[in-house]
C-alpha cells in the first residue's frame, strides 16, 4: 500500500513535467496544424540556457529564491525568443505549402539541434551529460512510516511550479483577448484574419508560449534528473508527443491528463515489472491508445473538408 | 507538390512483346552476374559496395511509402532491425544445415534466400501491425509512431537473451556478396518502377496528392496505404538481413533514430517520389562521408577531423532537410527520374540542328 501511494507520488511528479511539455505541442497543434517535432530540442537549448545561467550566477546566488528566479526567467525568455525565431525563419515561410513539407521541416530542426549541441565546437556543450546544479537542495519533505513514503522537497516544488503555470495558462486561453485571438485562429485561421486578428502575431506569440513553457518544464526535468545532456530534448518530447496524443491532440485539459497518466503508467511499469521497459512503455501505449480510441481520450476524429 | 509526369506513350519497342516482361531480368542476372565474378578488389570496397546498395535497398523501399504514398514514415531503420535480427537468427539456426543434393555453396546461399525471406516477412508483418492504426489517421501521426516503433524494437533486443542483449549477434555466417546484395537492389528498382506506373501505384500517388478526393474517387486509403507500407517494411527488412550477413556483429547501436533519418534525407534529397532519386542520393551520401574521410586524412589534419565527420554529419543533415525544404522542397528530382533530367544538362545541339 505505502508502495502504491509513493509510485503514485513519483507518477503524478513525472506527469506534471510532461504536462507542461505537452501542453506546447497541443497548442501549437491548435493554431497551426503542425506537429512542431522540434518542440522537445527547444526545451533541450532552454535547459542549456537555464544551466549557463546557474553558472554565471555562482554557487551562492543560485540556492536563493532569487538566484532561482533567476535562472527560470533567463531560460524561459530566452527559449521564447529561440521559439520565435524557429517560427519566424522556418515555419512561417512553409505555412501556406504542403502539410508534409512544415513537419520535415520540424524534423530537420530537431535533428540539427539535438546532435548539433552534441558536437564540442565552439559554445556547444558536447555529447556527455552534465551534472545540473542543485538550484532546489534536496530534501525530503513529508515522509510517512519507517520511509514508507517519501516525498521530495523538489516533487512539490515541481508540481507546484507546474500547477501554476497551467493555471496561468488556463487563464490566458480563456479568460484574455489574445486567449480568444488564440481560440479563432485555431478554429478557422483565414476567417480569424478577415476577422481582423493579427494572425501572424497571435501564431508567434504561441509559439513563444510554448517554447517558455518548454524551458520551464526542461528545468523541472533537470532539477529532478540532476543532469542535462543534448538527446534529452528528443525523449522528453516524444513522451510529451505522446502524451498529447492520449488526450487528443489539441485539446488542453486533455493533454495535462494525458501526461498524468502516462507519468502513472511509466512509473507502475518501473516499480513493478521492469525499469529497462521504461522507454518502450509509452511508445506502446500509444499504439494501444491509436488503436482503441483513434482521436485520444478526449480528442474527436474531425472529419477532414475540402 | 507537383503530380507526376504521366507515361508518355513509347515508340514502338523492338523488344518482342513476350520478352517484355521479362526482359529486365535477361538484362540483369548476366550483368549481376559478372560483376559478381569480375569483383575482385580489396575487402573494403566490397564492403562499402554492399553498404551502398544496402542504403539504396532502403531509400527505395522508404520512397514508396514516404515519396510515392506521400506518408512520413521516420522508423525505416526499425523495420531494418527486425529483418537483419530475424534473419541473422535464422542462419544462426540454421548453420550446421546444409542441403545435401546442393554444392556447400550453392547450399549456403539457399539457405541465406531462405534467411532473408524470412526476415523480410517478419519486418512486413511489424510493418502491418505497426501501419494499421496509425494509417488509419491523418499522416502526421505516422511519423511518431514510426518512430516509437524503432525504440520499442531496441528495447525489446535489449531485454532479449536470444538477441544478445546489447552486445548484438556475432558469429553470423558472412553469406552476402554484393552480388547478392545488388540482386536485390535491382529487384527493389524494378519493383518500384512497376508500381509507380500500375493502377496500384496511381491510387498512391492520389493519396499523396490529396487524400480526402482519393477517397472521393473510391480509393480504399487506408488499405493502399498500409499496402504500401508493408511493401516497403518488406524490402527495409530484406536490407537489414543482407546487412546482418556482412557486417561482423549486430547490436541495437546499428539500428537507432540516426540510421532512420539518414534514409529519410537520401529521401528527401533525391526527391520525394523519385526512385533513381532515392538510388542517386543514397549512393551519394554513403560515398560522401567516406570521400570526406579520405580527403580529410590526405590533408593529414592529424585524425582528428576526420574522425570527427560521422560526428559532424548528423547535424549537416538535419540543416539539410531544413534548407531543402525553404529552398527546394521538391529535392533534387521532384517526383521526375534520372532519364527525365538528364537531357537537360547536355548540351542542346541537336534539338536546333533538327
Amino acid at each position: 500500500m505505502a508502495q502504491l501511494l509513493q509510485h503514485l507520488i513519483n507518477g503524478l511528479a513525472a506527469g506534471t513535467i510532461y504536462a507542461l511539455v505537452a501542453l506546447g505541442y497541443t497548442m501549437v497543434y491548435g493554431v497551426l496544424k503542425l506537429i512542431n517535432f522540434a518542440h522537445g530540442d527547444v526545451m533541450m537549448v532552454g535547459v542549456y540556457m537555464g544551466y549557463a545561467t546557474a553558472f554565471a550566477i555562482g554557487r551562492e546566488a543560485r540556492g536563493s529564491f532569487l538566484g532561482i528566479a533567476a535562472v527560470f526567467a533567463v531560460a524561459m525568455l530566452g527559449c521564447a525568443l529561440f521559439g520565435f525565431l524557429i517560427e519566424r525563419f522556418a515555419y512561417r515561410p512553409l505555412r501556406e505549402k504542403p502539410r508534409l513539407t512544415a513537419l520535415i521541416t520540424a524534423i530537420g530542426i530537431s535533428f540539427a539541434l539535438s546532435y548539433g549541441f552534441q558536437l564540442d565546437i565552439g559554445f556547444l556543450p558536447g555529447a556527455s551529460p552534465r551534472a545540473f546544479p542543485e538550484i532546489i537542495e534536496p530534501t525530503e519533505w513529508l515522509i510517512i512510516g519507517d520511509r514508507d513514503v517519501v516525498v521530495w522537497n523538489w516533487q512539490v516544488i515541481s508540481f507546484l511550479i507546474a500547477v501554476g503555470l497551467m493555471v496561468g495558462l488556463q487563464y490566458l486561453v480563456f479568460g484574455t483577448r489574445f486567449g480568444r485571438a488564440m481560440r479563432a485562429v485555431s478554429w478557422d485561421h483565414r476567417v480569424a484574419a478577415l476577422m481582423g486578428i493579427p494572425t501572424d502575431r497571435v501564431i508567434a506569440l504561441t509559439f513563444m508560449l510554448s517554447s517558455g513553457l518548454a524551458a520551464g518544464a526542461g528545468l523541472l526535468y533537470a532539477i529532478k534528473d540532476t543532469s542535462v545532456s543534448p538527446l534529452m530534448g528528443l525523449y522528453v518530447g516524444l513522451k510529451a508527443f505522446v502524451a498529447a496524443v492520449i488526450g487528443g491532440i489539441g485539446h488542453v485539459p486533455g493533454a495535462v491528463v494525458g501526461a498524468l497518466v502516462l507519468g502513472l503508467v511509466e512509473e507502475f511499469v518501473v516499480g513493478y515489472a521492469a525499469s529497462t521497459w521504461r522507454d518502450a512503455v509509452a511508445f506502446g501505449f500509444l499504439i494501444l491508445v491509436l488503436l482503441v480510441k483513434p482521436g485520444g481520450l478526449f480528442g474527436r476524429v474531425a472529419a477532414e473538408k475540402v | 507538390m507537383q503530380s507526376p509526369a504521366l507515361p508518355v506513350p513509347e515508340a514502338p519497342s523492338l523488344v518482342p512483346p513476350a520478352l517484355r516482361g521479362i526482359l529486365p531480368l535477361l538484362i540483369a542476372i548476366p550483368t549481376l552476374a559478372l560483376f559478381h565474378w569480375s569483383l575482385t578488389g580489396s575487402d573494403f570496397a566490397t564492403y562499402l559496395l554492399s553498404v551502398v546498395g544496402v542504403n539504396i535497398i532502403l531509400a527505395v523501399s522508404l520512397n514508396i511509402v514516404n515519396g510515392m504514398t506521400g506518408q512520413f514514415s521516420i522508423g525505416h531503420a526499425g523495420f531494418m532491425a527486425v529483418g537483419a535480427y530475424i534473419a541473422g537468427y535464422t542462419s544462426l539456426q540454421l548453420k550446421e544445415v546444409a542441403l545435401s543434393f546442393l554444392p556447400v555453396s550453392a547450399s549456403d546461399q539457399v539457405l541465406f534466400m531462405l534467411a532473408l525471406l524470412v526476415g523480410g516477412v517478419a519486418a512486413a508483418l511489424c510493418g502491418f501491425l505497426v501501419g494499421l492504426p496509425s494509417l488509419r489517421l491523418r499522416g502526421d501521426y505516422l511519423a511518431i509512431v514510426t518512430l516509437g516503433f524503432g525504440e520499442i524494437i531496441r528495447v525489446f533486443v535489449q531485454n532479449t537473451d536470444a538477441f544478445g542483449r546489447a552486445l548484438g549477434l556475432s558469429g553470423i555466417p558472412q553469406y552476402s556478396s554484393p552480388g547478392m546484395v545488388y540482386f536485390w537492389v535491382f529487384l527493389v528498382v524494378l519493383a518500384a518502377r512497376r508500381l509507380a506506373g500500375s493502377s496500384h501505384g496511381r491510387s498512391l500517388w492520389a493519396i499523396r496528392e490529396d487524400e480526402v478526393a482519393a477517397e472521393a474517387m473510391g480509393v480504399d486509403t487506408t488499405g493502399y496505404k498500409v499496402r504500401a507500407f508493408v511493401f516497403s517494411s518488406f524490402f527495409a527488412g530484406i536490407a537489414g538481413g543482407l546487412f546482418a550477413h556482412f557486417v561482423p556483429i549486430i547490436n541495437p547501436g546499428s539500428f537507432t533514430f540516426v540510421r532512420s533519418m539518414e534514409i529519410v534525407v537520401m529521401v528527401v534529397l533525391g526527391g520525394l517520389g523519385s526512385t533513381t532519386g532515392a538510388v542517386v542520393a543514397a549512393i551519394f551520401l554513403t560515398l560522401l562521408p567516406e570521400g570526406m574521410r579520405s580527403l580529410f586524412g590526405a590533408l593529414g589534419t592529424e585524425g582528428s577531423l576526420a574522425q570527427r565527420v560521422d560526428q559532424i554529419r548528423m547535424p549537416i543533415y538535419g540543416l539539410l532537410l531544413v534548407v531543402l525544404m525553404l529552398s527546394r522542397p521538391q529535392g533534387l528530382f521532384g517526383t521526375k527520374e534520372l532519364w527525365d533530367v538528364l537531357p537537360r544538362w547536355l548540351p542542346r545541339k541537336r534539338r536546333g540542328l533538327a
